[in-house]
Parts: C-alpha cells; structure tokens; sequence
C-alpha cells in the first residue's frame, strides 16, 4: 500500500526520519513546484539522489567540486563518453587522479546538498515506491540519515507545530535503546549538546530548559530533532506527581480485577 | 450493576464513532452537529462535539460503556473529563491522511499523560487503497515497538473486536506484571 502524500502534511525530515527506523529500501519521488527529486535509499541509508534535469554524471559532479578542472573534464567527456560511472570512477582512481574516499565523499555532499534543497520545500506530493532502485550503473553510497534529519529539524521554526509534536514540557526523556542510533557519529551544536548532557529520566524538559538557558521554543526544537533521529523517547518524569488516583475497577481486589478483564474478553470473543 | 469503561480517542474524522458503533449494542448515543467550518465539511458533514457513547453488556452484573471523544482541537477540554478512570483507550488513525498523524501524536501524548494506562492504536481505513501501511504509520506515530498497532476497519465488527481484545489482553498482562 501507499506511502504518499503532500509536504504541507508531512515534511522532508518527517520522511527522512520514517524512512531511517523503518530501514526502508527503494525510491522516494518528490515533486516540487518547478522539479521532481529522486532520492534512493538501501536499508534507511541515502544511497543515491537526483533532482530534476540536473546532470548528475560523476564527471560532472567532480568538476564542481573542482576536483575536475574544467580541461580534465573536457577530456573526461571526450575520452569517457560511454563510460559509466562506476567505470570512470575505476579509471579515475587507478590513474591517480582521485582516491575511492575523495570520490564517495564528493558524491555525499552532492547528494546530501540536494535533500537540503528539498528541505525548503513546502509544497509538493511525495511517494516511496519500494520497487525503484538507483540504477547500477551509478555509484551509490551508504549514509547515515541522522545528521541530515536534525538538520532538517533545524529548521522547524513555528511554535504551534513543535507544540503539536511536544505538547508539554512536563515529560522527560531517556536516550533510545534502538539498534544503530549512535549518538557520537550525530554532529549536534553547542546548545544541542547542552541539553544532551542532562537527558536523563528524571529531569523535565522544562527543567532542561532552565539549566540550559533555552526559551520554550528553543528547547522544543532542539527535542524535537533529537526526537526525529530517533535518539531519545519521552518519558514521564520519575518522581513527578502520579496522575491523580482513579478508580478504574469497581473493585480493589486484585484476583476480582483478572476476573473481570476476562469476562469482558470472553463477552467480546463471544460477539 | 459494575461498570468500566474505555475511551476511543483520535483526530477529527478518524472514525472513532463508526468504530463504537461497530460494536455497541445500543444505537450509539452521538452528540453530532453540522460542520460549520468549510475546510472541515470537505472531510464530512457532521462531528462529535460532545462524547459518544456506546454499550457492551458483559452480564446482569457487568457493563462495559465506550466513550468516543471529541477529535477536533477545540473541544479537547472534554478529554481530560472522559479520561477519568478508564481501563485503556484506543487511539483511532486515519490511514489515509497522514496530515493528521501528527495531531494523532499530539492526542496520544495528552492522554498518556492524563493517565498511565494501556492503549492501542487502531490503523484505520485499511481497505482504501490509498491507506499507508501499518508499521509506516507505526514509525509516524513514533510509536514504541511494545505498542500494539492494529490494523482497522471501523464499519467491520471483526476488525474492532480484536481491537479491544489487544487492548484487553495489554491490560491483562500490566496487571499480571504488576502494573
């Protein structure tokens, strides 16, 4: 079934996110206002991206990064024309002119630098079709998404939202225990890391605010992206008040509770 | 007569009320009116301003009422009041629109923190094609893995029943693990 909607109704980041616990493979098609993006991922990780009739050959995503000079690159084309990508990487690489790391990590921020672009997009529909994979030919490259997530977050600005997503300030938050989220490998800013250093299950977010000198908003962004990345969950306080005690069962015995809960599941089987 | 209850929460048009009626055994009692905001009436005619209200008779001594909240925004001051001991609640998702997850989100937390008690989601509108799949709307929720989702049919009994099943059996296993 469909993963699809509008990114008035779901951003960028919310996707990224999705896409990253859900160790999703396959394609996710943007279309913007004016272009459409491409971004491919193999188990939540980026593996590929392009976005509308951008040339995106590796030829000339080097010579932008000006690891190409603009006669290397004449040359390339001349002499490279029927390559692919993966074979004029091979090529460039045993000739000396560029190593593997430089190629992948050229490749990395332009592919990174497109979901960037598509992060000030408001408007547009998306869809991930599980079934489209970057083509072979080209080089793909296997990236963490939780640097580019809390990037995303950044830029979440508008209170009412984050108040949507963080109703009260009241809850705390413990650090997750997912497989793969790896705090150190996160490039968090000073005030981020500020408000790391007092997660822990028995401070309020408020309280977290306070120590950290973070307005109301501030603090929800920055939770926010942790929250996005997947790194830390909301919890209730320990040692905050207990909600008001309310009888649920009309009964204090433990054994008449159990077998109450049953003749209500019996009742319900029995429908 | 004893009595428990549980409540079926949800954003605005996720089909809490098809749900109770699904299953209630009296006409549910509905405190619907028209719709007067236009944006609103394009997703339907009338909501919930109030509480809906359903019945399950379990025998002559036990009764089991389903409160249906309100889910537009402005009426959530009803929430707190429905919440009041409750064995568990149901959080009702429109699989279809995922405009609406985050609101769904926003409920989810509310109730949590209005009362610690087991709950459910129930991924609605599964039979539409357009509906995102269960464990996509999971990771939407950000809902934790021990969390039951379920998927949904609100107009299917068969499909609640097992809903408030889980959602028995979740209450089942806090109790025999001491919570």
């Amino acid at each position: 079934m469909a993963l699809r909607g509008n990114l008035r109704d779901f951003t960028i980041t919310q996707l990224l996110n999705l896409i990253n616990l859900a160790r999703k493979t396959g394609t996710l098609i943007v279309e913007g206002p004016n272009e459409t993006a491409e971004i491919a991922f193999r188990e939540g990780k980026l593996a590929y991206a392009k976005i509308g009739q951008e040339e995106n050959g590796l030829a000339m995503i080097l010579h932008r990064s000006k690891q190409l000079s603009a006669n290397q690159y004449e040359v390339v084309l001349q002499r490279a024309e029927s390559m692919t990508d993966k074979e004029l990487g091979l090529t460039l690489i045993n000739a000396g002119y560029i190593s593997q790391e430089d190629i992948l990590a050229n490749l990395q921020q332009y592919f990174t630098d497109i979901i960037r672009r598509l992060f000030t997009w408001v408007e547009g529909f998306f869809r991930f079709e599980n079934d489209i994979l970057p083509q072979e030919d080209r080089i793909n490259i296997r990236l963490d998404l939780e640097n580019l997530i809390i990037e995303g977050s950044r830029q979440l600005r508008e209170l009412e939202q984050l108040q949507d997503e963080i109703p009260t300030l009241e809850m705390a938050l413990k650090f997750t225990e997912r497989p793969g989220a790896n705090l150190q490998s996160v490039n968090l800013s000073v005030e981020e890391w500020r408000v790391v250093s007092f997660i822990d299950p028995k401070n309020t977010m408020k309280q977290i605010a306070n120590a950290a000198k973070l307005n109301e908003l501030e603090i929800r962004r920055i939770v926010f992206g942790l929250l996005q990345a997947g790194l830390v969950e909301l919890v209730r306080a320990e040692g905050a008040p207990a909600p008001k005690p309310v009888r649920m069962f009309p009964t204090e015995d433990r054994e008449e509770q159990k077998t109450l809960v049953n003749r209500l599941i019996g009742r319900i089987r029995s429908m | 007569m004893q009595t428990v209850k549980m409540v079926v929460t949800g954003p605005f048009s996720a089909g809490k009320t098809e749900l109770i009626r699904s299953v209630s055994e009296i006409d549910v009692v509905s405190t619907e009116r028209k719709l007067t905001d236009k944006a609103e009436r394009t997703v339907k005619e009338a909501t919930t301003v109030a509480m809906d209200f359903g019945r399950i008779t379990v025998d002559e001594d036990l009764v089991l009422y389903l409160f249906g909240t309100p889910g537009q925004k402005r009426f959530d001051f009803m929430w707190e009041i429905l919440s009041e001991g409750m064995l568990g609640f149901i959080v009702v998702v429109d699989s279809t629109r995922p405009e609406t997850f985050r609101e769904a989100r926003s409920i989810l937390e509310t109730f949590r923190a209005y009362a610690p008690t087991p709950y459910v989601v129930a991924a609605n509108k599964q039979d539409l094609e357009d509906a995102w799949e269960v464990e996509d709307v999971r990771n939407a929720l950000r809902l934790d893995p021990k969390i039951k989702i379920l998927p949904c049919v609100a107009s299917d009994r068969d499909t609640v029943k097992t809903i408030l099943l889980e959602l028995l059996y979740s209450i089942l296993e806090e109790m025999e693990s001491g919570g």
